[in-house]
């Protein structure tokens, strides 16, 4: 079922079944404490997680365990509604944003009390921040249907009354406010016209807001735009009725886990620890298609189809991210050729080269891509946010680079931006002339970083995917798809010869061939077919591969490896020790210039036209399994001899 | 986490899921449901939880209490007789 955006938090990964047990297991740490919270709070969190982290967290401070790294930061809460749900909330949470934060709300209805008072509760505990939280029921909005003389000093001295409590605040201590403007009611006493006259509850409220922003903007102190918020999630559902009638809850539980990362954002951003870099992957991120197999016309950007759309409207929106200061970088695993080409020559791109700042297109890992581009950037894995299509990639960053902010994505382009933004990773709480030309300061036309290696265990990675491939020969239900792929794969393509669906066929049932479809799965899905292999018993003891191509989707994982492994034991099963490879140059296929030297084949021949041939002796091969589970489908049971096998 | 609408479950069977919701939300994997039980004999159920509790419950089974029945509610016995009209009644 299709996670909820603001409900579920549905860009953060799912929180793992055992999620008590890891709170409880966090207590049991010596000196990461700190980390291990901090991993906990990563997750999409209900308010009965939250509770339960802020509980883990609050014992481990009574044990005398350390927080760090996080940063420490003493918040109140003054709000006129019960807010015994909002304050362990606001500490789960804080450990997402890099803040180890205590919390202290004052009483029920005493809000003036406590913010003026210098013994207040919240003032003798020495919030550095507070957030003022009133609720539009508890504030005198006299409505004054028309009258426009009562509803501006109605509003005047509801401002003002807000003036005092921050004035109060900052008498005894506090640095900074962050208020909270009001989200209406969705109930109307006439319908539109309460927007329209004057002394209306719904006008009263927007005149408040109105207000608040006009005041605060002569202040250091931040605006909480719960209004917002509240528009976003829609009125009508942040407001529950039954919920405020039961406990005076001044908005929807379902939206606490939603209400406190917002707070929270806006407390790491008050403390510069907002993320102000934005790496994007490029196939099916900014363009629907994959530019090295489908080449620029065949890309999805622009307008005139829904697909094309969706990507340009995520342009957009990444572009107006750069317009307000954050730098922009690319990570994709594609030549560097390919890579540039529709930022140099697509008419429609929004986006074009100027726009980033490092430009990382190469076959190598994402990760050590990343790091490269942190250093290049002198900015901490902190301060970056990666957006990928490939569920596969996404994990492999977060389990190496776990700093790095790395959003879940719908699977439509369509919601790519509406899911960035909900995320909030950039949210500020000042603005000026500087941060416009930060993005500028590092940029210099798309640069190339140098990549270091990266300690990032690849092989553990793999064996916790749970990856199964399952190969088959040719056949009638794979045959379009087998003929697809043959005739679109440019990358991974090894002799890029194009055969019709009557030739596949023939293929199929040509005794003196040996076809192969691989498709791959994982914990993260279904990949679908990704692998096509031809080979051909022509000459006596030798199998010739007419045919290997693959889809670059599944780059990294060593499937090349297992349809080697698949291809020397149905050779063998004949008898044929031996397999010849050519390689046929086509300007395309650059990335598998040395995939026949990589497996271990030797090169016995270069023709004129760039063609290279080799050959391996199979008896000799010292190829370890990789990890993955292999099933087969419609060969008869091939003889045992290699590991991880299951046979159908 | 919640149950689709039109499973019909027996009082049983309300009962049996109530009682895992009370462990997990008590952390008491030895907690047993009692029809006389009252908020007295848990620790940990306090006002605030109750909230938490009753909202936790509507979630699981996808019901609405209204204000008036979550008023006649004066021990685990009612609790469970109420979830399962309402849960039947979706």
């Amino acid at each position: 079922m299709k996670r909820d955006l603001y409900r579920e938090l549905s860009w953060l990964p799912v929180a793992p079944a055992d999620f008590k047990g890891q709170c409880r297991a966090a207590l049991d740490s010596t000196n990461d404490f700190g980390q291990r919270i901090k991993k906990l709070s990563r997750f999409a969190l209900n308010d009965n997680d939250l509770i339960r982290l802020a509980k883990t967290i609050s014992s481990g401070a009574d044990r005398g365990l350390s927080l760090s790294p996080l940063r420490p930061l003493r918040l109140g809460l003054a709000g006129n509604g019960t807010s015994e749900f909002i304050t362990p909330a606001i500490a789960a949470t804080a450990p997402r944003h890099g803040l180890g934060v205590t919390c202290v709300s004052a009483g029920y209805d005493q809000v003036l009390q406590e913010c003026i008072s210098a013994e207040s509760s919240l003032n003798r505990f020495k919030p550095e921040v507070v957030l003022l939280a009133l609720d539009w029921r508890t504030l005198p909005l006299r409505t004054a249907l028309g009258d426009a003389q009562v509803a501006r000093a109605t509003v005047e001295s509801t401002l003002d009354f807000f003036d005092t409590l921050r004035q109060g605040l900052r008498q005894h201590g506090a640095s900074i406010c962050i208020v909270q403007n009001l989200a209406a009611p969705p109930e109307r006493a006439f319908g539109s016209l309460d927007r329209k006259l004057e002394g209306t509850l719904r006008s009263l409220i927007d005149e408040v807001n109105a207000g608040l922003s006009l005041r605060l903007r002569e202040s250091t102190d931040i605006l909480f735009d719960v209004a917002g918020l509240a528009e976003t999630v829609g009125l009508a559902n942040w407001h529950s009725p039954s919920e405020w009638n039961l406990a005076k809850l001044p908005f929807s539980q379902a939206y606490l886990p939603l209400y406190a990362d917002h707070v929270c954002r806006l407390l790491a951003a008050q403390r510069g620890l907002s993320r102000r870099c934005l790496i994007l992957d490029l196939d099916n991120t900014l363009w629907g298609g994959v530019i090295g197999d489908d080449g620029l016309k065949g890309i999805q950007i622009g307008q005139g189809d829904p697909a094309g759309e969706a990507y340009l409207n995520f342009q957009q929106y990444v572009l107006s991210l750069r317009e307000r200061g954050i730098v922009l970088a690319v990570s994709s695993k594609n030549e560097d050729a390919n890579a540039r080409l529709p930022f140099r020559e697509h008419a429609d791109m929004l986006l074009r080269e100027e726009h980033f700042a490092v430009f990382q297109a190469n076959w190598n890992d994402k990760a050590a891509n990343i790091q490269a581009i942190a250093e290049t950037l002198s900015l901490g894995l902190d301060s970056l946010t990666f957006v990928d299509d490939n569920p596969f990639e996404r994990e492999f960053v977060r389990k190496v680079l776990p700093d790095v902010a790395v959003p879940e994505m719908s699977e439509d382009p369509a919601d790519y931006a509406r899911t960035l933004s909900a995320a909030g990773y950039f949210e500020a709480v000042s603005f000026a002339a500087e941060d416009l030309q930060r993005a500028n300061y590092y940029a210099q036309n798309a640069r190339r970083a140098t990549l270091q290696s990266l300690a990032g265990d690849i092989e553990a990675y793999l064996a916790s995917l749970g990856m199964e491939i399952e190969f088959q020969p040719f056949n009638e239900t794979g045959q379009a798809r087998i003929t697809q792929l043959i005739n679109k794969s440019n990358q991974f393509n090894l002799t890029t010869r194009r055969y019709s669906e009557a030739e596949v066929a023939r293929f199929q049932n040509d005794p003196q061939a040996l076809t192969l479809q691989a498709r791959l799965r994982d914990q993260l899905g279904d990949n679908g077919m990704i692998s096509v292999v031809i080979c051909r018993f022509l000459e006596a003891g030798v199998g010739e591969i007419d045919t290997w191509l693959m889809s670059c989707r599944v780059l990294g994982r060593r499937v090349e490896d297992a349809v080697l492994l698949e291809l020397i034991a149905h050779a063998s099963r004949r008898g044929i020790y031996k397999l010849r490879g050519l390689y046929r140059p086509t300007g395309r296929n650059k990335l598998v210039e040395r995939h026949y030297a990589k497996l271990g084949f030797t090169q016995v021949e270069t023709k004129e036209d760039g063609t290279t041939i080799w050959e391996l002796d199979t008896k000799s091969i010292d190829l370890k399994a990789p990890p993955m589970v292999v099933k087969r489908i419609g060969f008869e049971a091939v003889a045992s001899g290699m590991s991880h096998q299951e046979c159908v | 986490m919640s149950l689709p609408p039109g499973t019909n479950l027996s009082a049983d069977e309300c009962q049996k899921t109530l009682q895992e919701i009370f462990r997990d939300f008590f952390d008491d994997d030895s907690l047993t449901l009692r029809p006389e039980m009252t908020a007295h004999d848990v620790e940990g159920w306090d006002s605030l939880a109750n909230i938490r509790l009753l909202l936790t419950i509507e979630r699981k089974f996808q019901i609405k209490f209204s204000a008036s029945e979550v008023g006649g509610l004066h021990n685990v016995g009612d609790l469970v007789k109420l979830v399962a009209v309402k849960a039947n009644g979706r």
